[in-house]
């Protein structure tokens, strides 16, 4: 690594051709920006407290700290301007469309940020005695009516932290609920197509996992399905509408099928967007789903989380729901925690997590639901899907859709990289859509499509910016197709040109390390 | 509906580019009898933002706020203040309205971040390497426990009596399903730890001993000892740290042995939020790092030379491995890890040090304030900004009656550990800075009230 002439790390040794080198590095507005622990010090603190409280004797149990801990500290200023700067590295909805299929990637309203902030439900804290903290438990209660009522479900459990732990939450109360009657069985099912928590989520929970195929539509091979259900079979995970962009039409007889198998339906309601306010898939014969506040309910995604999965249940499962979750009993709010567990909610499988769940989540989501309304919910769906077969239509003639000719999609297109000149991928279109300004699709996901790119544009864009991006995604098509060999140096506007991947697995460095411990290490 | 920006001619338009009558046409998988005709029953329709905030402050305000009374509550949660520059930077669009960075070129704000948080977790810790965060403190726990089996290939886990009960019971829950065995006990209130107890419970089945420090009644543990017991075996020593601030005074986990370092990042940077979100800080040694759990940041290089941060290792995770990998875990904690960062960052070793002394000077004070109350004992030998105190009646009804005068006098061990006899009496107090003189007299008068 060179260091370039003002002497931080982050080199630029390379310019773009025909440009001028700077000595910082910099490329006026596009900042170039040291680690934390090049330019802060241990020395350094931003922050000032109370002129000194009179040191008594300590009562560490003689384990006081004795060597340096490393904590580089800045100056207000500095912190501010070096966070700032990372912050312009980012590409963000903020910025423009962000396409990422299986995401929903919406625009997070304000409101919520502002309503998540009110020391009212900010400054609480989770142990504080139940009559204090009333109107917590009531948003909880709040949030949770809507969940049942869009999904007309029976019950929903609150605590699970993101999607993931929402699935492992669903197969939890399968779990338990299939020994209760003394029948655990082994297997679950999941599709190829699937999220790859899907299957993780049910090899944590202890089952294995095998897959079911699909068909030529892209849908659950309904025949393939029904021939493999059998006594060891627990339940099925279904993504419904599923990765393909493509509602499961066979859905209903999928879970009678699976019934009647003396199996459960679980549905990843990753996609939820695209049929809130249409759809209740507790009519679809669903045993439980999570539903990702942070896609369906606008709730930010925060550069990776922290993320929200509430569990709506059916009534056969609603006895084995975690622990602990509200409930209102004589006019007032309780929190059902582990000891009245014995009681009336004997048969939970348990806690998943400290305290009650993503509060600061419920309450963004609850300022979102309000807003929107039942109708407006309706709207969201019905635009989500418009303005996904928007681009479908507007790009099939030039991109491969593999299940275009079957018909409409729901909340996202998928393409594949067929007709792609030799040796062009999606990634290539991908990287290029970056030089445009777009934050690419999803890519190589689902599986069972060569090359996938998962476009889902959500309800929050406009008219103007679906076509802008159509504009862009049809340029690059055809330099894909024409094997432009400038697609492979894309991205070139970015901050970074494409990054060394294999390099960073090779030899992983996951900590910045001091330059002269890391000399002293060589 | 001021989220959607189609107007009706766009959409008629759109339609026509489709090829479609109506928007309902496009619905047309779906079957017919579960198409809801008239839309969702039973829930009110579209809200101004007026109406929205008016309605939600409402529910707000009855709540008694953290700030606004005298509070000493801990247990897994900490009050402490969190400069305005942190909710500030949290706040930017860029960072609020990103998604994992799966595209690193346009997301190296985000990776560097978690590279520096990563940096910043592993030297609070006393340990090789960290991840990029994890749901919370509990669920870290787990993790950790899941990933001691993975690397010794034993199952049975030998929990402190001190483990945050919360925790124990997510590893409960967790174990039934994985078939790890658990060996739990109740806490005493006693200022001697367990310790002896878990040295003895090791054995060649053990995969990890897993010490909470400090501990759920604040006690502090040399883990020495335990650490040195557990290798003999070939187990491994799981430190969990629910309040990180303590960290700036006592000695790392790591510095004395302990093999994986997790816990709660919440108490930097976070706030409360009546429990969620938070973020789970985890670190390990790096002969370890593809037994471990969730996203990883690391350092490479682009095409042109320049220095750069991707996501890495992922060939441990669920969207490669599938049923193969470490965790199901997906979206973690990433918004709460860049409050952790920039707040550690603000502080800095210095502020951290300080902040440290101050809670722990507060929390003596306070102490001996509160034992000097006829029937009042403290329990602890050693703590850090938290303690317990053994009351002359039950604790649980005390809180309330405190609750009832205003005053969030800490955590009744009644609470955590319900139908347990021997702990009724348990209140568990945490001082932090942001405690006041006037709190302070208030909760010592009030507790002198309840108690009598």
């Amino acid at each position: 690594m060179t260091v370039n002439p003002s002497g931080w790390r982050p080199s630029s040794p390379v310019n773009e051709p025909g440009e001028q080198a700077t000595v910082t590095g910099n490329r006026g507005l596009m900042l170039e920006e040291p680690l934390l622990f090049e330019i802060g010090d241990i020395e350094t603190t931003g922050v000032d407290f109370e002129a000194g409280t009179a040191s008594l004797e300590t009562r560490l149990g003689g384990l006081e700290r004795s060597r340096p801990i490393g904590l580089a500290g800045l100056s207000e200023p500095e912190a501010v301007r070096h966070y700032t700067r990372l912050s312009r590295q980012n590409y963000a909805i903020d910025l423009g469309l962000f396409p990422l299929g299986s995401c929903t990637m919406k625009h997070n309203p304000r409101l919520n940020e502002k309503v998540a902030r009110l020391p009212g439900f900010a400054d609480i804290h989770p142990l504080q005695p139940v009559d204090t903290v009333q109107g917590a438990l009531e948003l909880i209660d709040l949030v949770g009516h809507w969940l049942i009522t869009l999904t007309g479900m029976h019950s929903v459990a609150m605590s699970p932290k993101a999607g993931a732990h929402g699935e492992l939450c669903g197969l939890l109360a399968i779990r338990a609920a299939l020994e209760a009657r003394g029948d655990p069985r082994a297997v679950v099912l999941v599709p190829e197509s699937a999220h790859g928590t899907n299957p993780a989520t049910a090899a944590f929970a202890g089952y294995r996992v095998e897959n079911i195929p699909a068909n030529a539509a892209g849908r659950v091979d309904l025949d393939a399905l029904k021939a493999r259900l059998a006594p060891d079979v627990a339940a099925v995970m279904i993504t419904n509408p599923n990765t393909c962009g493509l509602f499961e039409p066979d859905m209903t007889a999928i879970s009678e099928a699976v019934h009647a198998a003396g199996a459960l339906v679980y549905c990843d309601g990753a996609n939820f967007n695209a049929i809130v306010g249409k759809v209740r898939p507790g009519d679809l014969g669903i045993d439980a789903m999570h539903i990702n506040l942070h896609k369906t309910f606008s709730t930010p995604h925060g550069g990776g989380g922290p993320g929200s999965g509430p569990v709506v249940l059916s009534a056969a499962l609603t006895p084995f729901a975690p622990l602990p979750f509200v409930e209102q009993q004589d006019g007032r709010f309780v929190l059902v925690e582990e000891e009245t567990s014995g009681e009336h909610h004997g048969r939970s499988f348990g806690r998943m997590v400290a305290f009650h769940g993503q509060m600061g989540m419920f309450t963004r989501a609850a300022a979102y639901m309000m807003s929107h309304g039942a109708d407006g919910l309706r709207q969201v769906a019905e635009d989500a899907v418009l303005n996904a077969n928007y681009l479908l239509r507007s790009l099939d003639d030039v991109l491969d859709a593999p299940f275009g000719p079957s018909g409409p999609c729901m909340h996202e297109a998928i393409f594949s990289d067929r007709g792609f000149a030799e040796g062009f991928s999606t990634i290539d279109l991908a990287k290029a859509l970056i030089d445009e300004g777009f934050h690419p699709m999803t890519m190589y996901f689902p599986l069972v499509v060569h090359g996938a790119m998962l476009v889902e544009p959500t309800e929050t864009e406009s008219k103007a910016a679906l076509d802008q991006f159509i504009l862009a995604m049809r340029s690059i098509a055809e330099r894909a197709k024409a094997g432009d060999p400038g697609l492979k140096a894309a991205p070139i506007h970015a901050p970074r040109r494409r990054l060394d991947e294999t390099l960073a697995a090779r030899q992983p460095v996951l900590v910045y390390r001091d330059p002269e411990a890391a000399e002293a290490a060589e | 509906m001021r989220y959607l920006p189609l107007s009706d001619a766009d959409r008629s338009q759109m339609l026509g580019v489709i090829g479609a009558g109506s928007v309902d046409e496009l619905f047309r998988d779906v079957p017919e009898a579960a198409r809801l005709k008239d839309g969702i029953q039973g829930l009110p329709n579209h809200a101004s933002e007026l109406a929205v905030e008016r309605q939600l402050t409402a529910l707000a305000r009855k709540n008694l706020v953290a700030g606004e009374a005298p509070f000493f509550l801990g247990c897994g949660a900490y009050r402490h203040h969190v400069p305005a520059s942190v909710d500030h930077i949290i706040q930017r669009g860029e960072f609020l309205t990103s998604y994992t960075p799966y595209q690193p070129e346009i997301a190296q704000g985000t990776l560097q971040v978690l590279f520096e948080f990563q940096t910043q977790v592993a030297r609070l810790y006393g340990c090789e390497i960290a991840n990029a965060s994890m749901y919370d403190g509990s669920t870290a726990c787990w993790e950790a426990i899941g990933m001691a089996r993975r690397i010794t290939r034993r199952s049975k886990a030998v929990l402190s009596s001190g483990l945050h009960p919360h925790y124990v019971n997510v590893a409960r829950t967790m174990a039934r399903f994985t078939g790890d065995v658990l060996d739990t006990a109740l806490p005493e209130l006693a200022a001697e730890t367990d310790a002896g107890r878990l040295i003895a419970s090791i054995d060649g089945d053990t995969s990890a001993v897993v010490v909470q420090y400090p501990d759920i009644l604040g006690r502090i543990v040399d883990l020495s000892p335990i650490a040195e017991a557990a290798h003999a075996a070939g187990a491994l020593l799981i430190a969990v740290v629910t309040e990180p601030v303590a960290l700036g005074l006592v000695k790392s986990p790591g510095e004395m042995g302990a093999d994986i370092v997790v816990g709660e990042g919440q108490s930097i940077g976070v706030g409360l939020q009546f429990g969620g979100p938070y973020v789970g800080l985890f670190a390990c040694r790096e002969k370890h790092v593809r037994q471990m759990p969730g996203r990883l940041a690391g350092e490479t290089v682009d095409a042109t030379g320049k220095r750069g941060f991707v996501l890495t290792l992922s060939t441990r995770e669920q969207h490669i491995r599938r049923e193969k990998a470490t965790s199901n875990i997906c979206t973690n904690s990433g918004l709460c890890a860049l409050a952790f960062s920039v707040h550690t960052s603000l502080l800095g070793e210095k502020g951290l040090r300080r902040l440290a002394e101050i809670n722990h000077a507060r929390a003596v004070e306070v102490a001996e304030r509160l034992s000097a109350i006829p029937g009042v004992s403290l329990v602890n030998d050693s703590f850090f900004n938290e303690f317990t105190l053994k009351l002359p009646v039950e604790a649980r009804p005390a809180v309330r009656a405190l609750a009832d005068r205003g005053i969030l006098g800490g955590v009744s061990l009644g609470r955590l550990y319900p139908g347990a006899d021997s702990l009724q009496n348990g209140l568990v107090v945490a001082v932090t800075e942001t405690v006041t003189d006037e709190g302070v007299d208030a909760f010592e008068a009030g507790l002198r009230e309840v108690v009598r």
